[in-house]
């Protein structure tokens, strides 16, 4: 496999509703602020691009089937090599790993990964509907198919098993929108409390409206390239961008019934799921001996378990053995508050069973910024910066790209030139991570973006 | 040339089925100034109907919803190992092999919940409605339901671990909501 470079991005801003051009159009608006942003013209890049990988969920959304090749052709791309993946809440981040694919493999050296969502065609509830299609439809959709309700039936289980409190999940709303305030790609710009997200209307026990990420239309292009396409890139626009790599990809899966997912013994769970750090650690495995001993088991409902292996792959690819403090920051897949919780614990930030806890210790906020909480320890790995899904809005094809975009500029060092303001940049920031994630956690991705040695 | 030949449709007939927009807003001159400000026009958004009855096979699946008119629940057992699936299955996941059919308890415990307060469009007149993870004694998977016989307000995770009993719809529509469960002590 070859070095792959991340090396320009572009993300329309995510809002309720675009009606104002149709999807290849908004596509457009990112497509070109990536290749601005190299400082190449339209023709130049058309010149020197390879091919595409295109990214939206949803065919009930777009009412359009082969909504990628009219991208592609909008684009001006035709007749280059492309095609669409489809991975639910992950497809973007199934896009970012495509085109890592295409010019890691030497398929191409430059390859352009673009996706969107136009979820404002329907009414909010007819777009539960559609996106409740994405579970089951002979057993699951029809008992009252809505993925919020999903997701609150994972974290009642993870409150009970764990002691997790309503008050810790709304710490990561709080967060999140505030980051968000800093960001104007954002969708939700706003300065909410502890209280305010309790206050909000509840739409599954115990997810309330602040806790639960809003629908969008929106769009993300990301540009990949090899040692080969950065020279061709570079001669062309005559400047020398910085080395961003991608320094490793992982994935998992899980079952699409959350009722069929496994619940594994300690020893399973050790050889199968473990991180290294957590295997090798005698607390840590003292820990887990007492979870199982009280009634544990994994991954049930309460954990992501495709998360779980996303991480370890990319993790062992990319020799990342203390995630916390060998990443600078995460762009974690937070639809809800819940599954950044979750989440935490599946990245292994922290141990199982300690996602509610650490999310109130204060190590995954942006320093420097004011939150109107206690938080008893300092910043250690910024998680969600940019706000992620819950303020910066879900299109959902193109939300795993947008990630990428986010990273990407952290990791340039770029954030104050395109948010115009750079509250959000982190300092020093080496090393990043984003997160993908679709439906009750059935398909992952994580990938590791890093500062290349000069 | 035929002195018969058909005379041929010129003109599509106009009709007044779907949606007619009259007297649209548009330039009387179309000069280069008129034409340039074109692109200031807002865009012209439509409602557009969509509608469709699929035909749907439960497959290999369909002995479970046989099961639920007959008010029977049945599960899937892999024959060797003995993992039993609450929610049917045709294979096991780890042999390969084709699964049997097994009668589940009538009772279960619940091991997760919600109470949905809004929902997708097809259940919102169904809200407040409460979803329910049942674990069945003896099966390795659980099985997604509805809850009956509980306040959707007092949502509590004491209801975890609460002790739950199947009803079956009398006027089975072949859906898993066929089967319900209310609490096994009422």
């Amino acid at each position: 496999m070859r070095d792959v470079y991340v090396v320009s991005g572009g993300v329309s801003k995510f809002t309720k509703a675009r009606p104002d051009k149709t999807f290849q159009a908004v596509i457009k608006e990112a497509y070109d602020y990536a290749i601005d942003d190299l400082g190449l013209t339209f023709p130049q890049f058309t010149e020197l691009v390879d091919g595409s990988v295109a990214s939206y969920f949803s065919d009930h959304f777009a009412r359009q089937l082969m909504a990628g090749i009219m991208a592609q052709d909008y684009l001006g791309l035709c007749p280059k090599p492309s095609h669409r993946v489809e991975g639910g809440g992950a497809t973007g981040g199934l896009c970012f790993q495509e085109a890592w694919k295409s010019v890691a493999s030497g398929s191409m050296d430059i390859c352009v990964a673009y996706g969107f969502e136009t979820m404002s065609h329907v009414n909010t509830w007819k777009g539960n509907e559609f996106i409740a299609l994405a579970s089951d439809v002979s057993f699951d959709y029809p008992v009252g198919g809505f993925y919020s309700g999903y997701y609150a039936m994972m974290v009642t289980r993870h409150m009970k098993e764990f002691g997790t409190t309503v008050e810790q999940l709304a710490h990561v709303s709080v967060k999140n929108h505030i980051n968000a305030y800093h960001n104007p790609y954002a969708q939700k710009r706003h300065r909410y409390t502890i209280e305010d997200v309790r206050a909000a209307p509840m739409v599954a026990w115990p997810l309330t409206r602040l806790d639960i990420c809003v629908m969008s239309d929106g769009a993300a292009a990301v540009i990949l390239c090899s040692e080969e396409g950065l020279e061709k890139l570079e001669n062309a626009s005559g400047r020398r961008y910085p080395r961003v790599v991608v320094e490793s990809i992982g994935r998992g899966t899980d079952a699409m019934r959350m009722a069929d997912r496994p619940h594994q013994s300690f020893d399973e769970f050790m050889a199968k799921n473990a991180l290294a750090a957590e295997r090798d650690d005698p607390d840590t495995r003292a820990y887990y001996q007492d979870l199982w001993e009280q009634g544990f088991r994994y991954p049930g409902v309460h954990s992501f378990r495709a998360g779980r292996m996303a991480s370890k792959q990319a993790y062992e690819r990319a020799g990342i053995t203390d995630p916390l403090h060998e990443i600078d920051f995460i762009e974690l897949h937070d639809a809800y508050t819940s599954s950044e919780i979750q989440t935490y614990e599946d990245m292994g930030l922290c141990r199982y069973g300690e996602g509610g806890a650490f999310a109130v210790s204060g190590q995954t906020f942006m320093p420097g910024l004011d939150y109107g909480l206690n938080l008893p320890d300092a910043p250690v790995c910024p998680v969600n910066p940019s706000g992620g899904l819950i303020a910066c809005g879900h299109p959902v094809g193109a939300t795993g790209l947008m990630q990428g975009v986010f990273a990407l500029w952290q990791l340039q060092g770029t954030i104050g030139q395109h948010f115009h303001d750079d509250t959000l940049q982190i300092a020093n920031a080496r090393r990043g991570a984003i997160h993908s994630h679709a439906g009750t956690g059935t398909y992952v991705t994580v990938s590791i973006l890093k500062q290349a040695e000069e | 040339m035929s002195e018969n030949k058909r005379q041929l449709p010129r003109k599509i007939e106009e009709t007044d089925a779907g949606q007619i927009l009259f007297n649209v807003p548009f330039p009387a001159e179309l000069d280069a100034e008129a034409l340039q400000a074109l692109k200031k026009m807002g865009p012209i958004v439509l409602k557009q109907p969509y509608c469709i009855d699929y035909i749907h096979s439960y497959g290999q699946d369909s002995p479970f919803f046989a099961g639920l008119a007959n008010g029977v629940f049945l599960g899937s057992r892999e024959p060797d190992t003995g993992y039993t699936y609450a929610t049917p299955r045709g294979h096991d996941m780890t042999t390969g092999a084709e699964t049997d059919w097994v009668v589940l308890p009538a009772e279960g415990v619940i091991h997760a919940f919600t109470v949905c307060h809004f929902g997708s469009e097809e259940f919102l007149p169904q809200t407040p409605f409460v979803l329910i993870l049942v674990h069945f004694e003896g099966a390795d998977t659980l099985f997604l339901s509805r809850l009956m016989g509980v306040d959707p307000d007092a949502a509590s995770l004491d209801w975890i671990g609460m002790k739950v009993r199947a009803r079956y719809l009398r006027n089975s529509k072949f859906r898993p909501t066929d089967v319900y469960f209310v609490p096994a002590e009422s």
